[in-house]
């Protein structure tokens, strides 16, 4: 870890511009993850900005949906009555990951941000392309049990490890980013970018750009959903496969559908090709496999995440049946 | 005879644990104490090429910086001469560019406080001329695979009684698999720490260490010291499970550190160096052949053990021990090897062998109850053996009927259908599976002296150590219950060079051995006592155990699990356990349980979730955190029932007791897999048991 300078910013406004003004300067807000890199140098930073003094209005009502500051501590927004009554999936994703003391801390806006768990990218010894462009891929030869197999390049096969992104992705959630220019609004499945040739640019955002909010709009249908998480352990542990899903189902025919998968691809992976053979179908289990088949066909495993597919097909139909009653 | 042996006492050090009054080795604040941090390669094995300390050294705080180049003063043997008894990783560290392993020492940098010590660390460059890792147990290795001398000194490698071809030619039925088990690593809380402080040539350790004694005289061969010159210190250890039984190379490095720069040094191992520094559980490769007429009687074992060592040292994962004497059989063959590695030496962990063992024996048991269409629990039944029929001894006690008895009780076994995949609930499939628990009772010689004051009480001292395991409490019971006095008048020092020698804490031996001992001091304190008439007296008194083979001593036990699983997601949770135990005498059942509950909840971690990463290119882990390297968390044990079944031992030695602290994980893992196999049919032969298994 290296010496590196420590201020609080008072405002958003601050922050940012002093963010922005010095290329190895960041924001520091709940730190689970940044300081854990920090410590293994796989993040050097100069100096941190902590935004945690800048006053936060939580989580407010807005139109039906909900507009979360991303200041909000995770364990609170898995508590909030309003998310587990209107978006229990995204309670449910939160409430899964990592530990209570580590959700105590962890914000909304920070863990959009976490990066990957991938082991090669948190050793510093080992060759990585999204620690260091054109370096290599230790995981493709390397142990990548736990890797994606969703939005795979050749330069990289790390998973994205958030589950709560995996809900505010099925969700349609938008993320409000302030920067130097002033405010702007983006779509969460325009957030994310996946690795190609560039595994290092992760997000949209700019050096200098910070999340300030995360608006979830109303989902009628939001209120029976649900985030299903498959782990090794029992708990404290990301996952080997996750699927948020939420249907809207009148006269047994699935009218609606949102799915998004975590835990086996690069970014929180909104499924697409699932919500499009469900939406219209039948809602019977024969729809929720033909929905699962279609959305891994695109899967690219390796040599030890193959179980994966199956793993994952299986997850989505589980967690369709538990919505679909 | 006071009644303390028997009494479920508190510990006596829980106060001074939960206050923070008692001294950790990381713990001990001396003046002008430095803090030193390794630097270890990240690959092996190769040569050092070159290390660059200007970084380094020019980093604020960073006193001094240690490399083979300088730790001794030249010439310098690639090996330290005499310290053969020494682990071979810490009797050549800093010695030479030479380079055994990936996570070896390769430097120490010191300095005036913790974070300067970590960023010198980091700006030390190494540079490596790595070769290819000789990984793989089943490849060709270092030297090729051979037989050990012996097992721990004890036992040869190999066994053989009757005619094992004839008796599997004969058999009706015949059973002949293969299972493996992967590295696994200790990961105790408190993480190696040591200490070192120099006066003049005589040197004081606070070390984080199973045994005081030992790391003495190694530390004194390793630096051709007097053992005399050299103390050790460690009145609290926070966690081993067998990973402080040798010095490790730290240890080492502090006391070079220490002498280097003329003041105390003390040096922490970090959570990630603990995956390639102080040993851990060697991989297995198993093969099982049972055999046994239609009735289950069994005519011939054979377990044939392999496993890793490192390219200097010799360690024995003695897996087919057991099998040696658990069941009654006339035709039995065991065989253990080894295959050198470019690994650091792997070294004791729980339960060693027998943990290990079990899993591969009491799996076989299982298949060959299921290919007989016979209970488990009636094959093991059908099989009980009266006597010790690998020594020819009788048990000196043996209540392993009785546990499985209660055990079986206590689970509801009778009510199990053997149809496999036929017990539902909640969805999930859910099995039962069973497995004997065993592990040998061990004595060494050990000494105690015994103060006893004007005042009533009764002070006793001992080099022996408590790293959890409840032995303040137990000792201190031992010799109220001899000196017949209410515990809280005995005060009970342990953990010092200074004090009568002791063994190893390990092999659950120090009720065994130390218990004895501190009996016969408080005798002695007792008769010599009443021959004087003093008020007060000190004595010293020496046990040893008897040297003749007249019986056979094991803790015995009886383990059921239930699992549950899911049948499309390919889960496994653990629902229920029970573990049924005979043991000899308990002293405390309050610490007996723990020990015993720690130990089931350990081999649920090795049965579904304790593996080891090592990458292949460059032989380090890459899962070295407690995020990567999966152990139980709380709901992954379930509420386990430890049930101490009474057993009278007249003979194992004068107390009574058998050893607890190792036989609780020993069939945990094979009752697991067993019940895996009862709920999904599938038959998984390797730890551990994931969901890729059961999809």
């Amino acid at each position: 870890m290296n010496n590196f300078a420590y201020g609080r910013a008072s405002s958003a406004e601050s922050a940012v511009a002093t963010v922005a003004a010095r290329p190895r300067v960041t924001f520091l807000a709940g730190g689970t993850s940044l300081l854990d890199l920090m410590k293994l140098d796989v993040e050097s930073p100069e100096a941190l900005v902590d935004l945690t003094g800048i006053p936060e209005a939580g989580i407010v009502e807005v139109d039906g949906g909900v507009r979360i500051g991303a200041l909000t501590r995770n364990s609170e927004v898995a508590a909030s009555h309003l998310i587990r009554e209107r978006f229990p999936l995204l309670a449910e994703a939160i409430a899964s990951g990592a530990s209570p003391q580590l959700r105590h801390m962890a914000t909304v806006g920070g863990n959009l941000l976490q990066r990957t768990r991938c082991a090669y990218f948190r050793d510093v010894l080992a060759p990585c392309n999204k620690r260091t462009p054109g370096a290599g891929c230790s995981a493709l030869d390397g142990h990548h049990r736990t890797h994606a197999i969703l939005g795979t390049s050749d330069a990289c096969i790390a998973t994205h490890p958030s589950d709560m992104a995996v809900a505010l992705t099925a969700l349609d959630a938008t993320v409000v980013v302030q920067g130097r220019e002033g405010d702007r609004r983006i779509p969460i499945r325009d957030f994310y970018h996946l690795p190609g040739d560039t595994p290092h640019v992760e997000t949209v955002l700019a050096h200098g750009e910070l999340i300030t909010a995360v608006e979830v709009p109303l989902l009628s249908f939001a209120a029976g959903s649900r985030y299903l998480k498959v782990r090794d352990r029992a708990t404290y542990e990301f996952a080997l496969a996750s699927a948020a899903v939420a249907l809207e189902v009148r006269d047994g025919v699935v009218r609606a559908a949102r799915v998004a998968l975590g835990g086996v691809a690069t970014v929180p992976w909104r499924a697409l090709a699932a919500e499009r053979v469900l939406t219209g179908a039948a809602c019977n289990r024969e729809t929720f496999e033909r929905a699962a088949r279609a959305e891994l066909e695109a899967a690219r495993p390796r040599r030890d995440n193959g179980f994966k597919v199956e793993l994952c097909r299986r997850t989505l139909v589980r967690a369709l049946e538990e919505v679909a009653g | 005879m006071s009644g303390a042996i028997g009494a479920k006492l508190d510990r006596v050090d829980g106060r001074a644990k939960v206050t923070g009054v008692a001294r950790y080795t990381g713990d001990w604040g001396l003046p002008g104490l430095l803090h030193a941090v390794l630097v270890t390669s990240p690959a092996g094995p190769g040569r050092v090429a070159a290390i660059d300390v200007d970084a380094a050294s020019q980093t604020p705080g960073v006193v001094a910086i240690l490399t083979h180049e300088n730790a001794f003063p030249p010439p310098v043997e690639v090996e330290a001469p005499g310290a053969e008894g020494v682990v071979p990783d810490s009797r050549t560290v800093l010695r030479s560019p030479e380079v055994l392993y990936a996570g070896q020492p390769v430097g120490v940098v010191v300095a005036r406080s913790l974070e300067a010590a970590i960023e010198g660390a980091a700006r030390v460059g190494v540079v490596l001329d790595p070769r290819p890792p000789q990984l793989d147990l089943e490849g060709s290795g270092v030297d090729g695979i051979f037989a050990p001398k012996s097992i721990y000194g004890m036992e040869p490698p190999d066994s053989e009684r009757g005619d094992f071809e004839r008796g599997w030619r004969e058999a009706a039925v015949r059973l002949d698999v293969r299972y493996s088990t992967e590295w696994e690593h200790h990961n105790p809380i408190e993480r190696h720490t040591t200490t070192a402080v120099w006066e003049g040539d005589r040197l004081t350790l606070y070390d984080s260490t199973q045994w005081v004694n030992g790391v003495q005289d190694d530390v004194a061969a390793v630096l051709g010291l007097p053992v005399e010159n050299v103390r050790v210190i460690s009145p609290f250890v926070g966690g081993a499970f067998g990973s402080k039984c040798e010095t490790w190379p730290h240890t080492i490095c502090a006391a070079l550190a220490a002498r280097h720069v003329g003041a105390p040094v003390r040096l922490e191992v970090t959570r990630q160096q603990l995956f390639g520094l102080v040993g851990g559980r060697p991989q297995t490769r198993q093969r099982v052949r049972l055999a046994a007429s239609v009735d289950g009687k069994l005519m011939a074992i054979a377990h044939d053990s392999l496993n890793d060592t490192s390219a200097r040292g010799d360690f024995v994962e003695p897996c087919a021990v057991p099998t040696r004497m658990l069941y009654s059989c006339p035709n039995v063959v065991t065989t253990h090897r080894l295959n050198r590695l470019d690994i650091q030496t792997p070294t004791y962990m729980r339960a060693p062998g027998h943990a290990t063992g079990t899993f591969a024996l009491e799996s076989a048991m299982d298949e060959l109850a299921f290919a007989l269409g016979m209970d488990p629990l009636a094959l093991r039944l059908a099989n009980y053996a009266d006597h010790d029929e690998n020594l020819g001894v009788p048990w000196s006690s043996r209540e392993l009927r009785t546990c499985y008895e209660r055990g079986a009780q206590r689970f509801g076994w009778e009510r199990r259908n053997p149809e496999l995949g036929s017990q539902r609930q909640d969805g999930c499939l859910v099995g039962w599976g069973m497995a004997t628990a065993n592990y040998h009772t061990l004595q060494s010689p050990a000494s105690a002296r015994v103060k006893l004051t004007a005042d009533g009480r009764a002070e006793v001292r001992c080099a022996t150590l408590d790293f959890g395991t409840g032995a303040y409490t137990a000792l201190t019971q031992v010799a109220a219950e001899v000196l017949e006095l209410p515990p809280d008048r005995v005060h009970i020092e342990i953990g010092d060079t200074d004090f009568p020698w002791c063994p190893i804490a390990a092999g659950s031996q120090t009720m065994a051995s130390v218990g004895t001992a501190i009996a016969l001091a408080c005798q002695k304190a007792r008769q010599e006592l009443a021959r004087t008439g003093r008020r007060e007296v000190e004595v010293e008194a020496r046990s040893e155990p008897t040297r003749e083979k007249k019986w056979s001593s094991h803790a015995w036990g009886a383990q059921f699990a239930e699992v549950q699983v899911d049948p499309e997601l390919g889960t496994v949770r653990v629902t229920r356990f029970v573990g049924a135990f005979a043991a000899g005498r308990i002293v405390n059942p309050k610490t007996a349980h723990s020990q015993l509950l720690g130990g089931i909840a350990m081999g649920i971690g090795q049965a579904l979730l304790e593996e080891d990463q090592r990458d292949p290119r460059w032989g380090r882990v890459v899962n070295a955190d407690l995020a990567g390297y999966l152990v139980p968390t709380q709901p992954d044990v379930p509420d386990i029932e430890v049930i101490l079944v009474p057993e009278a031992d007249r003979l194992v030695n004068p107390l009574g007791v058998k050893g607890i602290g190792e036989v609780g994980i020993t069939g945990v893992a094979a009752a697991i897999a067993n019940a895996v196999f009862h709920a999904t049919g599938k038959r998984v032969r390797h730890l551990p048991i994931q969901i890729e298994d059961l999809l």
